[in-house]
């Protein structure tokens, strides 16, 4: 299972608390996990990626095993930890507007 | 006894006002959504208990969200919590314009601020007007400026996208707070005429449903542009209807209060005694057709009242002749604003007059103006107010 942690209001708008976990069949990429999530929580689609062009949302951040994959293809293969569900997936948003 | 019902928009959340026919003792319920802004809120004429808000934030982006039970309960339609498996759902909060050989525009730009072409870009819904005759369509202003139409209860979007190809799109710029789309009049009398207004663009009407649109912006003078009556390009910010004269329309422009008794064919000029005729919300009395609202603001460069003394004007005279109403009104020390959607009306048989500020100020006006009183005075600005009066 692989862990993903995010944004408050977005938990709010899935009427989720607390970390989100998602069956995600391999490649493991911040590709499929973003399809995990909107597929098991549709709401969430658009939020996190642009519906469109997919490109993420400029005030969101990817972060893994403490690193910022913010830039990287969504393509990447993620790190293990995350692959095996010892780390979670952090989404979040920037610390911006007051 | 009567109740109403006023939904307010706010920059971290929507509330909803309730009290019955006296309007003297006020429930109050939320924040919902709470953090998120939401720009519009409001009720299907057909069914009063189907409520449309525009939730959006920039980090996000925009969600629409639906109650079919008069607010107590929300959901963004079709998005529920566990899917089930099939063909792919409709997506609420996806507004692509519509740029397909077969029914869509070519996607253009548009005028940004200095003067450069840009492209349109989606951000956000500022207007939701649902039909007079189908709970299930409601129509969606949007920024860059866009009209888009549900059949589906919110669940889909399709851009009715004649009104943005129809050919002066690249002269349209953004106003202050954006290219948006903001003024949605739907006909009563005429199911294939509506009305829309653009700041920066203008007003616009289609006769045909929305297949096709034109300008309505002959008489409209604004000197901040290189031709001041220009076709397009003018900064409306507001137009009010009465429901039993769709052909007359009243419009709060950028500077000038301004009438159309021809579906906004040619416009003329009402600002008469105002002591300013800047602002951005203009209402129509609900039983009075020439009874008109405005809140002149001192000017485009300071958003604030005249003075520091918050003034609800009103005509009863269809314009030029304006008499300020102040009774319970802040007089001084006042330096709110009143933004474009923050004023509504109910339908009482005593007219109730609604405006929200952006200090957190919802006042009521039990009896056309004559009183104020503030139902709530600290909740987060407000962007806008929509009355529902309800059996």
């Amino acid at each position: 299972m692989i862990r993903v942690q995010i944004p408050y209001h977005l938990r709010c708008l899935a009427r989720v608390e607390g970390e989100v976990t998602l069956d995600v069949p391999a490649p493991v990429t911040i590709r499929t996990v973003l399809d995990a999530l909107e597929a098991r929580y549709p709401m969430l689609a658009g939020t996190v990626r642009d519906h469109d062009t997919q490109r993420r949302r400029p005030f969101l951040r990817f972060f893994a095993c403490e690193e910022d994959i913010s830039l990287e293809s969504p393509d990447t293969p993620l790190p293990d930890p995350i692959v095996q569900g010892r780390e979670p997936l952090l989404i979040i948003g920037a610390i911006a507007g007051g | 006894m009567s109740k109403v019902r006023v939904l307010v928009g706010t920059r971290k959340g929507a509330f909803i006002l309730s009290s019955d026919g006296n309007r003297k003792d006020w429930q109050v319920s939320g924040p919902h959504f709470p953090g998120w802004e939401i720009y519009h809120m409001k009720g299907s004429p057909v069914d009063p208990e189907r409520i449309y808000a525009s939730q959006s934030s920039g980090w996000f982006g925009q969600i629409l969200q639906r109650s079919d039970d008069g607010g107590k309960t929300w959901a963004p339609p079709g998005g529920e919590a566990i899917p089930t498996p099939g063909p792919p759902k409709p997506i609420s909060n996806r507004f692509a314009y519509d740029v397909s050989a077969e029914t869509g525009a070519p996607l253009t730009t548009h005028m940004w601020y200095d003067g450069t072409q840009h492209p349109w870009e989606f951000k956000r819904v500022w207007h939701l007007e649902p039909s007079l005759t189908d709970a299930n369509v409601v129509y969606a202003g949007v920024e860059d400026a866009g009209l888009f139409r549900s059949t589906d209860g919110a669940a889909s979007w399709q851009e009715l996208s004649g009104l943005r190809g129809h050919g002066t799109g690249p002269k349209w710029q953004p106003g202050a707070g954006g290219m948006c789309l903001h003024t949605i009049l739907l006909d009563p009398s005429n199911p294939d005429r509506i009305y829309i207004a653009i700041s920066a663009a203008g007003a616009f009407r289609t006769d045909n449903g929305g297949k096709s649109w034109k300008p309505i912006n002959k008489g409209l003078v604004s000197d901040f542009m290189p031709n001041p009556t220009a076709e397009v390009g003018h900064c409306v910010h507001q137009v009010a209807m009465h429901p039993s004269r769709p052909d007359t329309l009243f419009m709060q422009k950028h500077w000038h209060v301004m009438r159309s008794d021809n579906a906004g064919d040619n416009w003329t000029k009402i600002s008469g005694n105002l002591p300013t005729d800047f602002g951005f919300v203009i209402d129509v009395h609900a039983h009075e057709p020439e009874t008109l609202y405005v809140v002149p603001i001192k000017s485009d460069s300071l958003h604030f009242p005249i003075d520091g003394k918050l003034q609800v004007h009103r005509s009863r005279t269809g314009g030029n002749e304006w008499e300020p109403l102040t009774n319970g009104l802040p007089q001084k020390d006042c330096y709110v604003n009143v933004l474009r959607d923050a004023m509504s009306v109910d339908s009482l048989d005593d007219c109730g007059i609604y405006f929200g500020t952006t200090g957190g100020q919802v006042y009521c006006s039990p009896n056309g103006g004559d009183n104020w009183k503030p139902i709530v005075h600290d909740l987060p600005a407000v962007l806008s107010v929509e009355v529902q009066t309800l059996p």
